[in-house]
């Protein structure tokens, strides 16, 4: 039997440019041509202002971290406790989920606003996934 | 919304809380539905609006028989019933119909006959959210809390506090599922969920139900019981992804339905007796008395860890227990309704004394949404 796989997420026609850049090893965001509004998820409009002229841009992929837990019980398939669930909030504003690799999953490790940057895992042929580790330097 | 325009009459919860592995959810349903109907004194063919969340209108009235001229399917998670309230109140004024059942269930425990919870893999949530590891609420509805124990200076042993002063209230409620005496102790020792959090931290899972009766309030005087009257009401929606809040230090919702059912109510903080916060785990307390402007965020902590929420405090909070010690069957906002009705009947089994303005307060979701119930036992 095969083993419990970590949930693959299946790209829509809006969200199909930030699976490909992840893909690319890109991190790409979305910035409104009209008022600048930085945002995520990805979706053909600007969820500030309304307008539908919004570009899609690489983002730096440095952030901090902004919060998180350590999951004990129950784990997610393909998780093997403790891991942590973190929430990035990267330079450019929006925040999103993640996990944070290369390093240990304690509270003593996991410093709030400790300083990020994007990696990438390759999950299969079609999803590479976002996640992020300690900044160098 | 005109304040006290609109009464609860009936109000029960299923005949049994907590394991009811005799009894599927559609049942549940019907059982809390036929107690606030003998409650209210009323029969089943006197409902003419009905309410319910997660399960269809159509499912329960057709299995209850009962023949609506007004419904509402508002889910949201566990605070809909706060908002089929607000939504039956106005409904009622508009003259849409005369008399609303709101009912809930949940085989939570059981899991019989429970319509299953799933997040597609192409919903934002299933892209976005699931491929991180998050499982159940116990994985998503802490991730705020690190940020706003920081932000605040809360400290772990205050956010033990919460568990034990509700486990305080529980233990004068024979219903309640949890009555044992607990310490900090007890709870920073417990098992281990998703840090910062333990299992003392985190709410039950039970089967049960409830269902509440309400009608306009010149009609209300007519009835067996004592009428509470809808006083005032709010609600908002923020997110179903709880990365994307706008902030960790706060609940925009939250911040949007407190105010509104403070200003219709017309009441200020300290008119208010009985306070109930729905805790689905044990930051949402200290969230709550801070969004609703009870006091500022970083008193909130030291506030109930100092006793002013526990039996014969200033603010007697969550007073069944709580969905850390009473029930939580998975939508627990029925359940604060419940107990705010019993505090303003004068009949709860931890009774406020001469307790006359109750506020209750739902969340939905991981502060997805969130609904705010003012109650008056005055008119």
């Amino acid at each position: 039997m095969a083993e419990p796989q970590r949930a693959r997420p299946k790209p829509t026609p809006e969200t199909q440019e930030f699976w490909d850049g992840a893909k690319a090893g890109e991190l790409r965001l979305q910035r409104c041509d009209a008022c600048a509004h930085v945002y995520f998820p990805p979706r053909p409009f600007c969820p500030s202002c309304a307008s539908r002229k919004v570009s899609t841009f690489k983002a730096s992929g440095k952030g901090f971290l902004y919060s998180y837990v350590i999951n004990h019980r129950p784990a997610a398939p393909g998780f093997t406790p403790p891991y942590a669930i973190a929430v990035v909030e990267l330079d450019e504003g929006p925040r999103m989920m993640s996990n944070i690799i290369d390093c240990p999953q304690t509270p003593e490790a996991l410093e709030l606003d400790m300083r990020l940057e994007v990696a990438f895992e390759k999950l299969d042929d079609k999803i590479t996934l976002p996640v992020f580790r300690p900044a160098k330097g | 919304m005109r304040k006290n325009q609109v009464a609860v009459v009936g109000a029960a919860e299923t005949t049994e809380l907590g394991i009811i592995p005799n009894m599927s959810q559609i049942q549940l349903h019907a059982d809390a539905a036929l107690n606030a109907i003998a409650d209210a004194g009323l029969k089943l063919s006197d409902i003419d609006g009905f309410a319910t969340a997660v399960e269809s209108p159509q499912q329960v009235c057709h299995y209850l028989g009962i023949k609506p001229t007004w419904v509402d399917g508002t889910s949201v998670g566990g605070c809909s019933f706060m908002l089929h309230v607000r939504h039956a109140a106005a409904a009622i004024e508009a003259g849409l119909c005369k008399t609303v059942l709101i009912t809930h269930a949940e085989s939570g425990k059981s899991m019989i006959g429970k319509l299953p919870r799933s997040t597609p893999a192409d919903s934002l949530n299933g892209q976005f959210e699931a491929p991180y590891g998050v499982y159940g609420p116990p994985s998503m509805f802490p991730i705020p809390v690190l940020r706003f124990m920081k932000t605040y200076g809360i400290t772990h042993e205050q956010l033990a506090a919460v568990a034990v002063v509700q486990r305080e209230w529980a233990a004068k409620n024979p219903r309640a599922m949890m009555k044992d005496p607990i310490t900090v102790a007890d709870v920073l020792n417990s098992r281990m969920i998703a840090y910062p959090f333990r299992l003392l931290q985190c709410c039950l899972v039970t089967d049960g139900g409830g269902a509440l009766i309400l009608t306009s309030a010149d009609r209300a005087k007519d009835f067996p019981r004592k009428p509470v009257y809808i006083m005032g009401t709010g609600e908002s929606v923020e997110t179903p992804m709880v990365s994307q809040m706008e902030t960790f230090n706060s609940s925009r919702a939250f911040k949007t339905a407190g105010p509104l059912a403070f200003k219709e109510a017309g009441i200020a903080h300290k008119d208010v007796d009985h306070l109930m916060i729905y805790d689905a785990f044990a930051h949402l307390p200290l969230f709550g008395l801070g969004d609703l402007g009870f006091m500022p965020h970083e008193e909130t902590g030291k506030f109930i860890a100092d006793g002013n929420t526990r039996p014969g405090g200033k603010l007697p909070l969550n007073t069944n227990g709580g969905g850390l010690s009473y029930m939580h069957s998975g939508m627990y906002g029925m359940y604060a309704l419940q107990e705010s009705v019993r505090q303003m009947r004068g009949i709860a089994p931890a009774q406020v004394p001469n307790a006359k303005i109750s506020v209750c307060h739902g969340v939905g979701g991981m502060f997805a949404a969130s609904g705010t119930i003012v109650f008056t036992n005055e008119r």
